[in-house]
C-alpha cells in the first residue's frame, strides 16, 4: 500500500432547497471550509494550498478569508464533477512534494437558489472542453445538456446490452433509501418506490426526471495532509491509497469515440486498484458521482464491480443498497442527499471509514471508493482505507 | 421543424470560422464532406487541426456518400434551453455514417417514436438563413 496521503479534515453545510441558504456563493464555500479546517484541529492561517472549484472561485479569495499567511499552492483541474476526486489526487502529490502542508479542497454552489443547476451548460457551453465543438455541432440540433448527451450512451447500452428502465430505478430508490438515514439529505422524509421513478415525466429519454440529479444549495470541503502531519494533529486520519484520473478519447467530443462506453474512469480504475493493490472485490463500499443513475451503472461497469453490460443486473436485487454487497452512495448521493459537486461523495467516504455514519454506517467498513465524473466524460477515483 | 421558437428566442447557430467554417460552407452548398486524412486515410469528424491516428497535417475534404444509419438517440421531452422549447419534443440524432464517423442532427421525416437502431438514412440539407445551412437525414428510400 502507498498511503500517498490522507484527509484529515472533513465540513459540510447544510444541504437545502427553498428558500435557498442565504449566503453568497464564496460565503457558502466557506462555511464549509471553515468547518473542515476546524475538523482536522487547524486554523485557516495553516492551510498553505487551496484547489477550488472549477469557475466557483479564486484560490485567493479563499485565503484572504481564512487568513492563509502563505498560500504557496494552488491549482484547479479543469474536469467538472471529476475535479473534487481529481484534487485529492493532485493534493496528495503536493504534500507528498512538499509543495504545501495542509491543502483545502472546497467546494459548493447555490444550485437552487442562484442560477440553476440545469442552466449552468444548457445555454453557454464556453466553459467547457471542447466548448466551440458543443456550439458548432451539437447546439444547433437542440443537443445543449447533460442528461441529453449522457442519454445517448444510455440507450446505447440498452440496445447493446438488454438494459432496462427497472434497473435505472433501482439505483435511484436506493439512493433515495439511503437519503431516509441521512439528517441533512434533502430528499429525507420523501421516499420513492420503483413504481413513482417510472411514473415520473421524462426529461431525455430514456432519462426520466427521478434519474437526475438534485438542484440544492449547499458546499463541502476536505483537508488532504501527509501522513506525518496527520499524526501530529491528533486525529485519525483517512488514508488515500491510490488516486488516478483519466479521459476519454476523444474528451471534448462525446458522439465520436471508438468505444463509445469508455470514459476516463475506464483507464483510471485499473491505475487506481494497481497502486492500492487491491482488487474491486475488496471495496466494502462505492460512492460513485450519480449526476444521472445510468452514469452509476457505467462507473461500475468500467472501475470493474461488475463486467460491462452486466451493470443492470448488479444493481438489482438490493446489492447496492446498504446490506447489500456494495453499498452504493450511502448518504443518498446527488441524487437525494445534495448536488455538491461529488465534494460530498468525498465527505461521506470519510465518514464512513471513521464508523461515523449513524443509522447508515456500512458495517466494518475499512476499504471505500469514491469516484467522480465530469464534462464530456472525465473520471477520477480515490481508493480510501481507515487508519 | 423551424428554426426559431415561438418564444421568439433564434436558435443556437454554429460559428462560421476556422474548420467549422469549412464544414458549413460544403454544407451550404449541399454537399456533405468530412475530414479525410491526405497521408493515412482515416476519416474525421469533429473537424480536427491533426489526424489524431498518424500526425499529419494534411487532409481533405472528401465528400462522403450522405448515408448512414442511427447509431443512437435521446428525446427531449423538456427543453433545457429556451429556443428548444417550443419543440419539444424533439429528438437529438446520432448518425453512423458509411465512412464510420458519427454527426449528431436530426430527422426531417421521422417522429421520435418511430425512430430506431440502425434505421438507414440519407442526408438532406436545410437552409437556416442565408450563411448556415444544416445537415438533417431523412429515411433512405427502399
Amino acid at each position: 500500500m502507498t498511503d500517498e496521503a490522507c484527509i484529515v479534515g472533513i465540513g459540510e453545510t447544510a444541504y437545502v432547497r427553498k428558500p435557498g441558504s442565504g449566503l453568497s456563493l464564496l460565503g457558502l464555500q466557506l462555511q464549509a471550509a471553515v468547518r473542515a479546517i476546524e475538523d482536522a484541529g487547524l486554523t485557516g492561517r495553516q492551510i498553505d494550498g487551496i484547489m477550488p472549484f472549477p469557475n466557483l472561485g479564486h484560490a485567493e479569495s479563499f485565503a484572504a478569508n481564512l487568513g492563509c499567511e502563505n498560500l504557496r499552492f494552488q491549482s484547479i483541474v479543469w474536469m467538472g464533477g471529476a475535479a473534487p476526486v481529481a484534487s485529492l489526487r493532485v493534493a496528495a502529490a503536493a504534500v507528498r512534494q512538499g509543495l504545501a502542508d495542509h491543502v483545502l479542497i472546497p467546494g459548493g454552489w447555490n444550485g437552487y437558489s442562484g442560477a440553476r443547476a440545469r442552466q449552468t451548460v444548457a445555454e453557454d457551453v464556453s466553459s467547457l472542453p471542447g466548448g466551440a465543438i458543443a456550439r458548432d455541432y451539437y447546439l444547433p440540433f437542440g443537443f445543449s445538456a447533460p442528461p441529453q448527451w449522457y442519454s445517448v450512451m444510455a440507450r446505447r447500452h440498452m440496445h447493446e446490452f438488454g438494459t432496462r428502465a427497472e434497473q435505472l430505478g433501482c439505483i435511484a430508490v436506493a439512493m433515495r433509501k439511503h437519503a431516509q438515514l441521512n439528517p441533512n439529505a434533502v430528499m429525507k422524509a420523501r421516499p420513492m418506490s420503483i413504481e413513482d421513478y417510472l411514473a415520473s415525466p421524462m426529461l431525455a429519454d430514456p432519462y426520466r426526471f427521478f434519474d437526475c440529479c438534485l438542484e440544492t444549495d449547499g458546499a463541502a470541503a476536505v483537508v488532504v495532509t501527509t501522513p506525518e502531519r496527520a499524526r501530529d494533529l491528533g486525529k485519525e486520519p483517512v488514508f488515500i491509497m491510490s488516486a488516478a484520473a483519466g479521459q476519454p478519447c476523444p474528451a471534448d467530443e462525446i458522439t465520436n469515440r471508438k468505444d463509445i462506453f469508455q470514459t476516463g474512469l475506464s483507464l483510471a480504475a485499473p491505475e487506481a486498484f494497481g497502486r492500492a493493490g487491491i482488487s474491486p472485490g475488496d471495496v466494502d463500499f462505492a460512492q460513485i458521482y450519480d449526476c444521472f443513475t445510468f452514469e452509476v451503472l457505467q462507473q461500475l461497469e468500467e472501475a470493474g464491480f461488475c463486467k460491462r453490460g452486466e451493470g443492470g443486473a448488479f444493481v438489482e436485487g438490493g446489492r447496492i443498497e446498504l446490506g447489500g454487497e456494495l453499498p452504493v452512495n450511502t448518504h443518498g448521493g446527488l441524487l437525494s442527499e445534495a448536488h455538491v459537486l461529488g465534494l460530498n461523495h468525498i465527505v461521506e467516504a470519510v465518514r464512513q471509514l471513521r464508523g461515523d455514519a449513524g443509522e447508515r454506517q456500512v458495517a466494518e467498513a475499512e476499504v471505500g471508493v469514491v469516484t467522480g465524473w465530469g464534462d464530456f466524460g472525465d473520471g477520477s477515483i480515490a481508493i480510501l482505507r481507515r487508519a | 421543424m423551424v428554426n426559431q421558437g415561438e418564444t421568439g428566442i433564434p436558435r443556437p447557430l454554429p460559428e462560421l470560422e476556422g474548420l467549422s467554417g469549412d464544414f458549413y460552407g460544403y454544407c451550404r452548398d449541399r454537399e456533405l464532406r468530412f475530414q479525410r486524412c491526405s497521408d493515412c486515410g482515416q476519416w474525421r469528424h469533429v473537424p480536427r487541426e491533426m489526424c489524431a491516428e498518424c500526425g499529419s497535417w494534411n487532409w481533405e475534404g472528401e465528400r462522403s456518400s450522405g448515408r448512414g444509419r442511427v447509431f443512437t438517440w435521446t428525446v427531449v421531452a423538456r427543453a433545457l434551453h429556451p429556443a428548444f422549447q417550443d419543440a419539444c419534443p424533439y429528438a437529438p440524432v446520432v448518425i453512423e455514417m458509411e465512412e464510420g464517423v458519427r454527426v449528431l442532427s436530426e430527422m426531417t421525416d421521422c417522429a421520435p417514436e418511430e425512430l430506431e437502431i440502425d434505421l438507414p438514412v440519407e442526408v438532406v440539407f436545410e437552409d437556416v438563413n442565408e450563411d448556415v445551412t444544416l445537415p438533417k437525414f431523412r429515411r433512405t428510400a427502399s
